[in-house]
């Protein structure tokens, strides 16, 4: 008798190890195409590099380097000035897939899964076959490092093809070097425009830019404050999962579930454990390890039932208001600006703050859609900018009462660059790759707030510019019938030339005394860079989602 | 009323005060009567609407200095019509302001209105200050001789109004040169020509020896001015005729009674005090059992105004008397209502009878 096909099918079943998976699946990652791939291992790259010198408290300075090999092939390098990374977990940190720090703890930064630059080697591996190459130096006191690393995609394990000891110019930091398929183009989606945004709300970042061309680009630093440190926090209840909170309770080492509230959780003291206990009618000394899924699911009821304060919110940095505004002012030449910075607020149980800013007139086109830039922790987001929450509460926003045109269920019309800016311990994205964030009504709802805010200091300016308008038409209006008044007279009392000369000289006069006075409206912008502000702003065509 | 001299002293003296204030770096004013209802009183000794002390003022500022240029301009037009002893037409003087460059009117309702204001302002007659209407005046038959003059020679010319057959004499723009011969008993003034052509047709004037002038609908100035002094130097009744409804009796009788509130700077002229209200009115509606009409909307909103706001109206309780009565009745009759009863209804019954009963008209 023959095997029945299960058995036979049971041979071809096995483990899909995470690299393979995310090998055939690179879009999610953000390496749909040729000209993404490039764009999102040089974000990755940054993002990492920033994330680490933060961290470490060190004034960042990253000179990126894409070298064009023909063919379609780039090579990447990018370098830092960071804490540098111990010999060890090199090839962990960059030739394993999900292997990283970030994920463990809730702190505002820029990377979150601990996926991007690996999966970047994994892409320049996929299309180059060639290792990733690393230095890295910790301190003068120690050697630099230098390792090629290849992921075994089979296994998410790193492959070191090569590993010793280089001489480096830097003290600390580190570099690394791929190459990849790629694709460089100009336009709103281009490094160029990536890195110049990076710059606008990273005012204390120096970036060294040479693009294939060869042409280096430097944004200085335009203030040597870092942002302030930012706390890492433990989870609030409101925002845990029946499965993360059955995972937290059999690690913990708490003896009583009582204690276990307080230790794993923010904002949970004894009296708020107590009450979660009573509220889910579970005993405040059961066992965390012997907890059931039954009980855990009583748990997160009784913690929904629970009035419980909101997570402290000194866990996350802002631009601020000023910062962000200096930041438009040297990216747009407008007429205004204004900017505004949200309190914190909360989205299942992560605290977040909102800030916008809108730089308004000058040389913008009056006939088309704002420009609107998103950034998330201070990382720019170039795609899929109709998917955004952040996109959604623009178009929920009503514009039209701001001086505006607007039709439904579309951005507004005029010469606007809008920028919103979220920053969370935890920013919830629609999917790995980051670029639009999840439509929580929390965050629609405070960007909306943001938004209305810069919207009524937009109001009031457009409206001081249109008394402005009307008093100087006015002028024209006084200027085109004072000589038929005066011609009038000529013809009715026989005047002299002299006398009629006269009599349009003093109308005049008298008139002017009549007219508001003309309040000087428009800023001055002292910050604006015409250099920076080209800065890849090609013919490209952006790129549809 | 004013003599050509004196109207172009009056322009020139206000053109001298809009002078005198911006050399003096004041702002100038042009002031003007109101010109409405609710700035007129009506007195019976007098007879018109006269002006109460309401008035427009226009300063110069950014605001209305293009509507200032255009009365100055206009003015300035004015006084070399009346120096030349020209004319001009409402739209002719329209088409004059086309070579004003920005200054220049847009329509010519701009215009009328800015010629309103200089009439006001200077308490004359547009016809004084050489604009006329381009409406005509109304229409003449019966026993009548209008003394005119030749247009080329001076010579005076004799006009007989009973030599027109079936057509009419028109009324003149200007009146205020003709002379009247006449030894008709009575002058009657009628609303509609259809009216009028049926009373021509059959010689009415001739039996009746009146004469007959058809308005057509709201007496135009001329005729107003015609009316009353011929009235006036022969002293002779008017008796009005008019549609039974509030259109005839508030709008087309009341102004040829009493003037109107857009003219109400000149009423005085343009008014005739002792005319008459023989009919229609609601109380013949009743006793000819007239064919009628239902009240539109527009009718009974025009009695309730006339009955709380017309000056004259409210000065005669039987005119709100006969008002109230309409809105009670809701209906309302045209005067050609009467051929119910045979076309010569009217010349044979309703008006020897009307004419010979007077507490059957209305003040």
């Amino acid at each position: 008798m023959a095997e029945p096909i299960a058995v036979e099918l049971a041979k071809k079943q096995k483990e899909i190890g995470v690299a393979e998976f995310f090998s055939r699946n690179r879009h999610l990652l953000g390496f749909d195409n040729k000209k993404k791939a490039l764009m999102t291992t040089i974000k990755e790259a940054v993002d990492n590099s920033l994330d680490a010198c933060e961290e470490a408290q060190i004034l960042p300075e990253v000179s990126i380097e894409v070298i064009d090999m023909g063919n379609d092939r780039f090579r990447v390098i990018v370098e830092d000035n960071g804490p540098g990374i111990i010999k060890k977990q090199i090839p962990h940190i960059f030739a394993r897939l999900l292997y990283g720090s970030k994920f463990f703890k809730l702190s505002q930064s820029r990377g979150q899964q601990g996926i991007g630059i690996s999966a970047s080697v994994l892409y320049a591996q996929l299309t180059t076959g060639k290792p990733a190459k690393i230095v890295s130096r910790i301190s003068p006191k120690y050697p630099a490092n230098y390792s090629e690393l290849k992921i075994d995609i089979q296994n998410n394990r790193p492959d070191i093809l090569n590993e010793k000891e280089v001489e480096w110019n830097k003290e600390h930091g580190t570099k690394i070097e791929l190459e990849l398929e790629g694709s460089y183009t100009a336009g709103p989606q281009s490094i160029d425009q990536y890195l110049k945004q990076t710059a606008i709300v990273n005012p204390h970042v120096t970036i060294i830019y040479t693009n294939p061309k060869a042409e280096q680009i430097i944004f200085p630093r335009a203030t040597d404050i870092l942002p302030k440190k930012v706390q890492e926090i433990k989870p609030h209840p409101y925002g845990v999962e029946l499965g993360v909170l059955l995972d937290m309770l059999k690690f913990s080492e708490a003896r009583t579930l009582r204690s276990f509230l307080q230790t794993e959780f923010s904002r949970v003291g004894g009296n708020t454990a107590d009450e979660i206990c009573k509220n889910a009618a579970v005993l405040p000394d059961a066992k965390p390890k012997e907890v059931s899924r039954e009980m855990g699911e009583k748990l997160i009821h009784g913690i929904a039932n629970t009035k419980i304060i909101s997570p402290p919110t000194d866990c996350i940095a802002p631009i601020g208001q000023e910062l962000l505004e200096k930041g438009l002012k040297k990216e747009v030449n407008a007429e205004f600006y204004t900017a505004n910075t949200r309190p914190p607020s909360v989205y299942r149980g992560n605290p977040f703050i909102v800030e916008a800013g809108i730089a308004y007139g000058g040389q913008q086109s009056a006939e088309e859609p704002i420009r609107l830039l998103r950034f998330a922790n201070r990382v720019p987001l170039l795609y899929q900018q109709g998917a955004c929450a952040v996109t959604k509460a623009s178009v929920q926003t009503q514009w039209r009462s701001y001086g505006l045109s607007q039709s439904q269920s579309s951005l507004p019309i005029g010469p606007v660059t809008l920028v919103v800016h979220i920053c969370s311990v935890w920013v919830p994205f629609t999917s790995e790759s980051k670029e639009a964030i999840a439509h929580y009504p929390e965050i629609i709802k405070e960007v909306k707030l943001a938004l209305q805010e810069c919207g009524r200091q937009l109001g009031i300016y457009i409206r001081k510019k249109k008394n402005v308008q009307y008093e100087s038409k006015k002028r024209g209006y006084i200027e085109t019938y004072i000589p038929y008044v005066s011609e009038a007279l000529q013809e009715l009392l026989k005047i002299k030339d002299s006398e009629k000369k006269n009599v349009e000289t003093l109308l005049a006069e008298i008139l002017e005394k009549t007219r508001g006075t003309i309040e000087a409206v428009e800023m001055e912008n002292l910050e604006y860079d015409e250099e920076f502000a080209k800065i890849g702003k090609g013919d490209q065509d952006e790129e549809t989602n | 009323m004013k003599k050509p001299t004196d109207v172009v002293t009056s322009m020139k003296n206000i053109a001298e005060s809009v002078y005198t204030s911006i050399l003096k770096k004041k702002q100038p004013e042009l002031t003007m009567p109101l010109r409405a209802l609710n700035n007129v009183k009506y007195d019976p000794k007098e007879g018109y609407f006269e002006l109460l002390g309401k008035e427009k003022e226009r300063t110069l500022t950014a605001g209305t200095i293009k509507t200032f240029a255009q009365t100055l301009k206009m003015m300035s037009l004015s006084k070399n019509l009346v120096e030349t002893d020209d004319i001009a037409s409402k739209r002719e003087a329209y088409y004059i302001s086309k070579n004003w460059g920005p200054a220049r009117f847009n329509e010519q309702p701009e215009s009328d209105a800015v010629m309103d204001d200089i009439e006001a302002m200077m308490e004359v007659n547009r016809e004084q200050i050489g604009f006329i209407p381009e409406e005509k005046g109304g229409e003449i038959a019966g026993k009548l001789v209008v003394v005119d003059k030749d247009q080329d020679t001076g010579k005076e010319l004799k006009i007989d109004c009973t030599k027109f057959g079936s057509g009419a004499y028109s009324i003149p723009i200007s009146v205020e040169h003709l002379k009247f011969e006449t030894d008709a008993k009575f002058i009657l003034a009628i609303e509609t020509a259809g009216m009028f052509q049926r009373l021509v047709k059959h010689n009415y004037w001739k039996k009746a020896n009146c004469i007959l002038i058809s308005m057509g609908g709201v007496p135009t100035r001329a005729c107003r001015r015609f009316i009353r002094r011929l009235a006036d130097s022969k002293k002779i009744p008017v008796y009005v005729f008019t549609d039974g409804d509030p259109y005839g009796f508030g709008s087309i009788y009341r102004t040829l009674k009493a003037g109107s509130g857009n003219a109400a700077h000149i009423n005085q002229f343009f008014c005739v005090p002792q005319a008459q209200f023989i009919g229609i009115t609601p109380q013949d509606i009743v006793e000819y059992k007239l064919p009628t009409h239902p009240l539109k909307d527009v009718d009974v909103k025009k009695i309730k105004d006339l009955i709380k706001n017309d000056p004259f109206i409210k000065h005669y309780k039987p005119w709100q008397k006969a008002l109230e009565e309409m809105a009670k009745m809701k209906v309302r009759a045209e005067q050609q209502a009467l051929a119910k009863h045979g076309l010569n209804f009217v010349i044979t019954d309703y008006l020897p009878k009307k004419l010979a009963d007077q507490k059957s008209w209305l003040p």
